[in-house]
């Protein structure tokens, strides 16, 4: 492969890869990395420091505390900001110690760059100290991946990665570089001196035809629902306001996926909260009843259909997403437009107004919404003796919503009741692993988030068995002085596992106990943070707001119901109209043996 | 999406389309690895691979054609392109399958070994196809023939009892007709 570039610029200058590196990060205006040294990336922390000590800061480099942290708080940076997440890692352990997070940044669409280190070219295939196949492991879980055989091809790679990753669907994109590469020495190219090479050029703009067909079909339907997901939210700031407006024009609800949180206000009225296995009573059904719905940057993700024989059985359905294999891979759509989420929203705005449509009378849709709403779904036996898990993030909310509040989180229950009771006005304010599940997320998502709002206040909710899998992160924010809270549900289980256990196991608890616990407020302590817990209800809103008004970080320990289950839910193997309530008798039978079988 | 009494959620509402053979022409960046991100793809998402191609057709662009004759149900067919068409390293991707327009053809190398009347018979079937024969000892043959997939597997079956013994096929080739 050749390198392809215009005229030799004016600004050409020579250059070792390594410096290349750290030249082609401030020209693309890379303000913080996430990474580890090691043997391989030796040069490029090099040129790092020298970078540093003639500039000062204006490249910081984090310092995390396992490669895996480095890549969900480049994730965590990346979403709360829209900027890309960048990562610098060394060869073997550091490249397969970052792949879960950038599966993750794949499966959820978070731009990330990461820069592995690799063995010098004369030793790849060796078997050498540190050596892995980094670009072959990592083919499959980036949205592209480079090994650079050629400090010349450096600028033009490493320029390439930054549009491949933040273009189109955003995702990973890997830059693999040998040592001998990063010592080398070639002429740099700024970002738009280099010509790339490759055909890729994603589709931003829908079909006109089919945008008209789509807003036909909403101004006619009876029971229209939006349906939408990240992909509003990758699409930046517009595609939320475009959003919001086209709802009022139209009269629509609007649900949304676990990703697309925040994309649309929680306080607004067209707003039916989260759709899926653990959404809402009156999402779901509204999901199962509406006559026509309108996929909005989602992607019909299992979590959200349930049972795809009986998904919105008497629906049209329109799928806008900039993925084209995103459009008829789960479910057959009637309108399928590819483009921008924030681009086709403005232009089936202009559509609707050039139409001259008005809002049709959904009264009755609305009706049958509120009474599906008036089941409360998310209703739980309240406690004054212990902490019902609800209970804690519902204060948590009351006592937080007027700041500028960040959530993350890790997976399992406590995910799912943040997502129930924890509400969202703003896009950018939720982080959450949603594709790939990844316990271990939320802690240096954390870190990531309050790096770049360094002023907010940035909480990860979290439960004992997720935040010991990066604990360690810790030490990265006292070493930052990033003062994030990590508010941890402590029901002493693997909540998720055990209450699969009780609803399809026979009760057989089955390794999920959460054994040997550390004392959190000392581990806080042992970390130089703040501990505290809380293990009854009347101390907790007290020890929430000592939590908050910390200018320290701090691990909360909130003790909580041990056996309680996340619900509303949606059955394995049902249909969302067959969705269980926390009241719903003889729960043990509700999933049938064939239900059994699914994850 | 009419079956209510399926057991599975994961059922696609197409689980009873008919399956069917595809052969795509995928142009792609001559570069390394290039050819393990379409087979990984393959075998990440479990498509059928029945045979494949490939070699670089334009040094100047750096490119190469890969050819790749596929089956699956139309659903699963039209996901496999969607995946390749998003490929960064693919610039276009052709469906010649249905393509009245389209050519396929495939190169066999076949080793027949006998003595007597089936090796007569052998050269005089090898005549019939237009085979050529490449190789010739006292007790055997090696033919090469080209030739549209079907044709291929119709002169190994009349081969075999004639004492085919050895095989190698490059897997199908494909063009369209015209100029563009």
């Amino acid at each position: 492969m050749t390198t392809q570039t215009k005229d030799a610029p004016a600004t050409a200058r020579t250059m070792t890869g390594a410096e290349i590196v750290i030249q082609a990060l401030i020209d693309q205006k890379v303000e913080v990395i996430f990474g580890y040294p090691g043997g391989a990336v030796l040069p490029i922390y090099d040129a790092l420091y020298q970078d540093t000590d003639k500039h000062g800061d204006r490249l910081r480099h984090i310092l995390v505390r396992h490669e895996q942290g480095a890549t969900h708080a480049a994730e965590g940076y990346a979403r709360s900001t829209g900027k890309p997440g960048v990562v610098l890692v060394t060869s073997g352990p550091g490249a397969t110690n970052a792949i879960t997070g950038i599966v993750d940044a794949l499966m959820d669409s978070i731009p990330l760059v990461v820069f592995t280190g690799q063995v010098p070219t004369h030793l790849i295939g060796s078997d050498a100290f540190q050596e892995a196949d980094t670009i072959g492991i990592t083919r499959s879980c980036t949205k592209h991946n480079y090994l650079v055989k050629n400090a010349a091809d450096l600028p033009r790679i490493i320029h390439e990665a930054f549009h491949i990753a933040t273009s189109g669907r955003p995702g990973p994109v890997l830059i693999d570089i040998p040592k001998d590469i990063q010592f080398a020495t070639a002429e740099y190219q700024g970002p738009t001196e280099v010509t790339q090479i490759h055909g890729y050029a994603p589709r931003t703009k829908g079909d006109a035809g089919k945008i008209a067909d789509a807003v036909k079909m909403i101004a006619e339907a009876k029971q229209p629902l939006f349906y939408s997901g990240g992909g509003v939210i990758n699409s930046g700031p517009k595609a939320a306001e475009a959003l919001r407006e086209l709802a009022k024009m139209t009269g629509v609800p609007v649900t949304s996926t676990l990703m697309g949180l925040g994309a649309f206000p929680a306080s607004n009225p067209n707003w039916l909260g989260m759709v899926g296995m653990h959404g809402a009573y009156e999402s779901n059904h509204a999901m199962h009843d509406c006559d026509v719905m309108v996929c909005i940057g989602a992607r019909f993700d299992d979590r959200v259909t349930g049972k795809l024989t009986a998904f919105a059985p008497n629906s049209k359905k329109i799928h806008i997403d900039i993925d084209p294999s995103s459009i008829n891979k789960n479910v057959r759509v009637d309108v399928g437009i590819v483009g921008d989420c924030g681009s086709v929203l403005t232009d089936m705005i202009a559509a609707w107004k050039a139409a001259r449509y008005e809002a049709a009378d959904l009264r009755g849709w609305w009706k049958k919404i509120y009474e599906w709403r008036a089941k409360k779904g998310f209703s739980y036996k309240p406690s004054d003796t212990v902490i019902k898990p609800q209970h804690a993030i519902q204060r948590l909310y009351e006592l937080t919503k007027d700041r500028d509040v960040y959530i993350t989180t890790e997976v399992g229950q406590h995910q799912m009741w943040a997502a129930q009771h924890f509400h969202f006005d703003k896009p950018n304010h939720w982080m959450t692993s949603g594709g790939l599940g990844t316990m271990g997320y939320g802690l240096p998502a954390a870190v990531g988030v309050q790096l770049a709002h360094p002023k907010a206040l940035v909480i990860d909710i979290a439960g004992e068995a997720s935040v010991q899998m990066t604990m360690q992160e810790m030490s990265t924010a006292v070493q930052f002085n990033l003062p994030i809270k990590i508010f941890i549900l402590n029901n002493e289980w693997m909540g998720m596992v055990r209450q699969w256990q009780e609803l399809l196991h026979g009760e057989r608890y089955s390794h999920s106990y959460s054994d040997s616990l550390p004392d959190f407020v000392k581990m806080a302590e042992a970390f130089g943070c703040v501990g505290i817990r809380a293990e009854t209800p009347d101390e907790l809103d007290e020890k929430i707001l000592q939590m908050i008004n910390s200018d320290r970080p701090v691990i909360f320990d909130c003790k909580v119901e041990k056996a309680e289950n996340c619900f509303p839910m949606i059955p394995s193997g049902k249909a969302h109209n067959e969705m269980l309530l926390a009241d719903s008798v003889d729960i043990g039978n509700a999933i049938d043996a064939a239900g059994k079988k699914l994850v | 999406m009419t079956d209510p009494t399926s057991a599975s959620a994961y059922e696609m509402s197409h689980a009873d389309s008919k399956e069917g053979r595809a052969t795509f022409a995928v142009i792609v960046d001559n570069e390394p690895g290039v050819l393990h991100r379409v087979v990984g793809l393959f075998a990440g998402r479990g498509y059928n691979i029945e045979s494949l191609t490939v070699a670089e057709t334009d040094a100047r662009a750096h490119t190469s054609r890969i050819t790749v004759v596929t089956s699956g149900t139309p659903e699963v067919l039209e996901q496999i392109r969607a995946q390749l068409e998003k490929t960064v390293c693919v610039r276009e991707v052709h469906d010649v399958t249905n393509d009245p327009r389209g050519v396929e053809r495939e190169l066999a190398l076949i080793k027949v070994k006998g003595v007597g009347d089936h090796r007569i018979e052998a050269l005089r079937v090898a005549e019939i196809f237009r085979a050529r024969v490449i190789d010739t000892q006292l007790d055997s043959f090696v033919f090469e023939l080209t030739g549209p997939s079907g044709k291929i597997d119709k002169f190994l079956r009349l081969m075999r009892p004639l004492g085919l013994v050895e095989l190698s096929r490059t897997g199908v080739l494909s063009i369209s007709r015209g100029t563009d």
